[in-house]
């Protein structure tokens, strides 16, 4: 881990660098299942589902709801502002994965609210997905 | 199999150390004095114990832990092994002795756990701490902190079940009126709810009251065979029922964010003892914040499910209540020395079962359950003891 003014860069590994290409181009992939045809997240060797051990990767609608949240108001070091509002989000491919909430109002809040993916650059290799709040409209 | 453990055997020593803000003494320090103070409370000398469990400190962390206390304390054990998982540690512990014990592996074990937060711990130290928890990759990275990982729990458990703030706060203060009564808590001025929800937030929606302690301190068991245990200075108190439900590591992989893994263990527990949540005089409940409490009263029985806050709110977990609940004061308001924290519902367990609580002692404490968690609601045990083997 870096100094205290240094957020926590994702270590990568050869199984998760695809994840971590995708977000490079904007793009969310996600696992899915060749024989059961499920997602899952985190990326893993095997379906969580059922246990089969080839899966492909897969360019995912980056839609979801917030599963739930929490204001951060003591973040953990300075490199973080605060507040943040952290989430889990139920993608609308099944998965549920952590992610944070951008320019979100934490007063407004709530469990159920849409959210689209978006991407912010931490580094060079790193892109980190994040979710906006979305209109119901936008929703497919 | 179900009974396999029920009655045969005790806790026959229990102590613990001066908690709170303990300087001057390391953590190593904090568990040989646990060690050997649980050790003549059971009038067991050194060269009886032939196993030894520990818990890594943070503050002083060894790569074989227990090997280090066993030479420090010049014991040389047939059994022994440290861990360095999170506070759902000591009753998992207890239940591996258990095992131990009616399999042979050893007799006689001290279970000590120690660590020194407060005054120890160096900047890098404390940052491993929080480090700890969390996806590396998928998690951490988020800035999330260990309030929020809980406060996630209970955001979800408020839209379920319209739990609200006021009813988490009955947590805190529920702990607090049963520290008011224990001399070695470290904070015993009783607090209200209008003060649990004016001190500042710091994970929605969790306040600073909400919050469990940072403490050093240090505790420690003699478990033996029912049948050892009768030779013991002490009244043994009797292992009844054990159970374990680990369901998770990560939050975000949980299957139900507001149903724990304490369903499984407390089943496993109750059917061992032949016992059910109403016969239970007292429950000690893992509380580094204060949802975790409101979760485990429901999923452990002792009302129904999404009915945790109003239950919490008929004051019936305060003293004098129908089901007191941390009756040393929790981690919310006795000590919280990080991984050895649920150790000390373990001693007050064994105090109350014993009729040794001082002031605080229970008009009835014949049957009582502990119950400790781990990760973020992810790794359950929960124990029954009793005065009596069956």
């Amino acid at each position: 881990m870096g100094a205290g003014n240094e957020k926590i860069l994702p270590p990568v590994t050869a199984l998760t660098e695809p994840y971590w290409a995708g977000c490079r181009e904007q793009e969310l992939r996600l696992q899915q299942c060749d024989a059961c045809g499920q997602y899952q997240f985190y990326p893993r060797s095997i379906c969580s589902h059922c246990g089969h051990n080839e899966l492909t990767w897969r360019r995912v609608s980056g839609r979801g709801r917030v599963a739930s949240f929490s204001v951060v108001r003591r973040p953990m070091s300075e490199a973080y502002p605060a507040p943040t509002v952290i989430a889990l989000v139920d993608l609308a491919e099944g998965p549920r994965m952590m992610s944070s909430l951008a320019d979100a109002d934490p007063d407004s809040l709530a469990i159920g609210q849409a959210v689209a993916v978006d991407f912010a650059e931490w580094s060079e290799d790193i892109f980190m997905p994040v979710f906006r709040l979305v209109t119901e409209e936008k929703q497919p | 199999m179900a009974d396999s453990l029920r009655g045969k055997l005790a806790i026959v020593g229990a102590f613990d150390t001066a908690v709170g803000v303990v300087p001057g003494k390391t953590p190593t320090e904090l568990c040989v004095e646990a060690a050997l103070g649980a050790m003549a409370d059971a009038g067991i000398g050194r060269s009886q114990v032939d196993g030894l469990i520990t818990c890594n400190a943070f503050a002083e962390p060894i790569m074989y832990h227990a090997e280090a206390v066993a030479e420090y304390l010049q014991i040389f054990p047939r059994y022994c092994f440290s861990v360095n998982t999170g506070g759902g540690t000591t009753f998992t512990v207890l239940h591996h002795a258990a095992s131990a014990i009616a399999t042979g592996m050893a007799e006689v074990i001290v279970i000590s756990m120690a660590d020194s937060l407060r005054s120890s711990m160096t900047r890098e130290q404390a940052k491993r701490v929080q480090s700890s928890t969390g996806h590396p990759q998928f998690e951490q990275p988020y800035g999330i902190t260990v309030p929020a990982y809980y406060a996630l729990i209970a955001q979800a458990h408020m839209a379920e079940y319209g739990t609200t703030a006021e009813q988490f706060a009955e947590v805190a203060v529920s702990c607090r009126a049963h520290a008011a009564g224990n001399p070695t808590a470290q904070k015993r001025e009783p607090i209200t709810v209008d003060d649990v929800l004016a001190s500042p937030l710091i994970a929605d929606p969790l306040h600073l009251l909400d919050c469990s302690l940072v403490s050093d301190g240090g505790s420690a068991v003699v478990v033996t065979s029912a049948e050892r245990a009768r030779d013991c200075a002490q009244a043994p108190v009797y292992l009844l029922g054990v159970g374990e439900g680990h369901s998770h590591e990560h939050i975000s992989q949980a299957q139900n964010l507001t149903t724990s893994g304490a369903v499984d263990s407390g089943r496993l527990a109750y059917e061992m003892a032949g016992l059910g949540p109403g016969d239970m005089d007292f429950a000690q409940l893992y509380d580094c914040f204060t949802p975790t409490v409101l979760v485990e009263l429901e999923d452990l029985g002792f009302c129904d499910k999404g009915e945790g806050g109003a239950f919490l709110q008929t004051g019936a977990t305060r003293p004098g209540g129908s089901l007191p609940v941390n009756t040393h004061g929790g981690m919310l308001s006795h000590c919280h020395p990080g991984n050895p924290g649920a150790m000390f519902a373990l001693t007050e367990s064994v105090w109350q079962l014993r009729g040794q609580a001082g002031e605080r002692q229970l008009p009835k404490a014949e049957v009582g359950l502990v119950h400790g968690q781990g990760g973020i609601m992810s790794s359950h045990t929960s124990i029954i003891l009793g005065r009596e083997a069956a």
